[in-house]
């Protein structure tokens, strides 16, 4: 497989052991390439969730194999199904746990938009108590898809001004 | 097969004021609200009703009275028979039933989900907690006056509330693909992915909509 970031390799004839490079793509990359989920099953995505997590699917290829059930030791929420408002305060209350810089993706129809659950019960998309990165579509989505958000978050996690992100908060 | 006419005579024998419920399916039987606990406990001693299936309650609508009729569905496991007892609640507005989750502990949740969700007190329930819905709630949503979309709610938890100046609002019933009617909303709006999604921790949520 050919990898995407042409610009990170560098040739040892030519400059020896130096790498010379940008902070914001060191860091980018190593982001990118272990985003340690944080599996937020709440309903059926859940389950294609973990099929994702298969060998048939591969989820190592991109880096994101870790599956963590601990807030602390995770980079990506996966909210992974239905979310009630009786449920809604516990899903924020484990993002606000998750060590910074941490992403989320909402997984399914139900996660961003309350999908068919248009009821006094169910959070209308989780956008509303978390910030959203990736919407995945789908009833549930197949695990292909989940590959693919992960994908394109890799992509968006490499555009940051990671560097800068850093500074302005120290 | 159970002998219904049994059943009935001989209960109808005990309690006088016990009268058949027209049923599609099963025997059924209407009883005042005060003798139903009675009842029950005479069809799961004398008659093998050993197994309480559902309680449960209806609400005939705003303006019904009685408004509120709380059932009990029982079966029996030796003579593999159903069977179905009703009582009307004499209060319309703040109805009690007896509890029965002494006679089957199976009694004890359902009967907390008919008073989350209808708002029965069934009194002397060891532990009548709302099971559904989160504690505080301030409605009962299966009663007819409360709309399916929901009333805007404070979330279950204040402080993240205050975070995120999200509460549990009414849904919406018009537009986007999971709905029978698409509305007036333009399906491009909405999208989850036309809502602005740049608020973090750093930069303020815009003022919602």
């Amino acid at each position: 497989m050919v990898s995407a970031t042409t610009d990170l390799t560098y040739n040892t004839k030519i400059e020896g052991e130096v790498i010379v490079t940008k902070a914001d793509a060191v860091i980018n990359w190593l982001r990118s390439s272990s985003v340690w989920p944080m599996p937020m099953g709440l309903a059926c995505c859940g389950i294609e969730l973990m099929a994702s997590g298969n060998s048939r699917f591969d989820i190592a290829r991109f880096g994101a194999e870790v599956m963590r059930f601990s807030p602390r030791q995770s980079d990506c929420m996966i909210v992974a199904g239905t979310v009630t408002y009786k449920m809604a305060p516990q899903v924020r209350r484990i993002y606000d746990q998750m060590a910074e810089p941490k992403w989320v993706i909402a997984m399914g129809a139900c996660a961003s938009s309350g999908g068919m659950y248009r009821s006094y019960a169910t959070l209308q998309g989780v956008d509303q108590i978390v910030p959203v990165d990736v919407y995945i579509s789908g009833c549930p989505p197949r695990p292909e898809a989940v590959l693919d958000a992960l994908i394109k978050m890799q992509a968006k996690i490499r555009r940051e001004p990671s560097a800068t992100n850093l500074l302005a908060s120290s | 097969m159970i002998a219904t006419a049994d059943v009935t005579a001989a209960l109808q024998g005990k309690f006088p004021q016990l009268t058949p419920r027209p049923s599609g399916d099963h025997p059924a039987f209407n009883v005042p609200l005060a003798e139903a606990v009675a009842v029950l406990k005479e069809l799961r001693d004398a008659h093998a009703f050993d197994f309480l299936v559902d309680v449960t309650a209806a609400d005939w609508g705003v303006d019904a009275s009685p408004r509120f009729t709380v059932f009990w569905h029982l079966f029996s496991t030796t003579d593999h028979g159903y069977l179905r007892l009703a009582a009307d609640c004499a209060n319309d507005v703040e109805p009690v039933a007896p509890t029965v989750s002494d006679l089957w502990p199976a009694a004890n949740w359902h009967e907390r989900e008919t008073y989350d969700l209808l708002g029965i007190t069934f009194s002397n329930h060891p532990d009548l907690r709302r099971i559904l819905m989160w504690d505080g709630y301030p409605y009962h949503p299966l009663r007819k006056d409360f709309p399916l979309a929901g009333i805007d709610t404070p979330l279950p938890d204040l402080e993240v509330g205050d975070l995120t100046k999200t509460t549990a609002k009414p849904a919406p019933m018009v537009g986007g693909p999971f709905v029978a009617s698409p509305g007036e909303m333009n399906m491009t709006d909405a999208e989850p992915r036309a809502k602005d999604e740049s608020w973090n921790e750093r930069s303020e949520k815009p003022a919602s909509e």
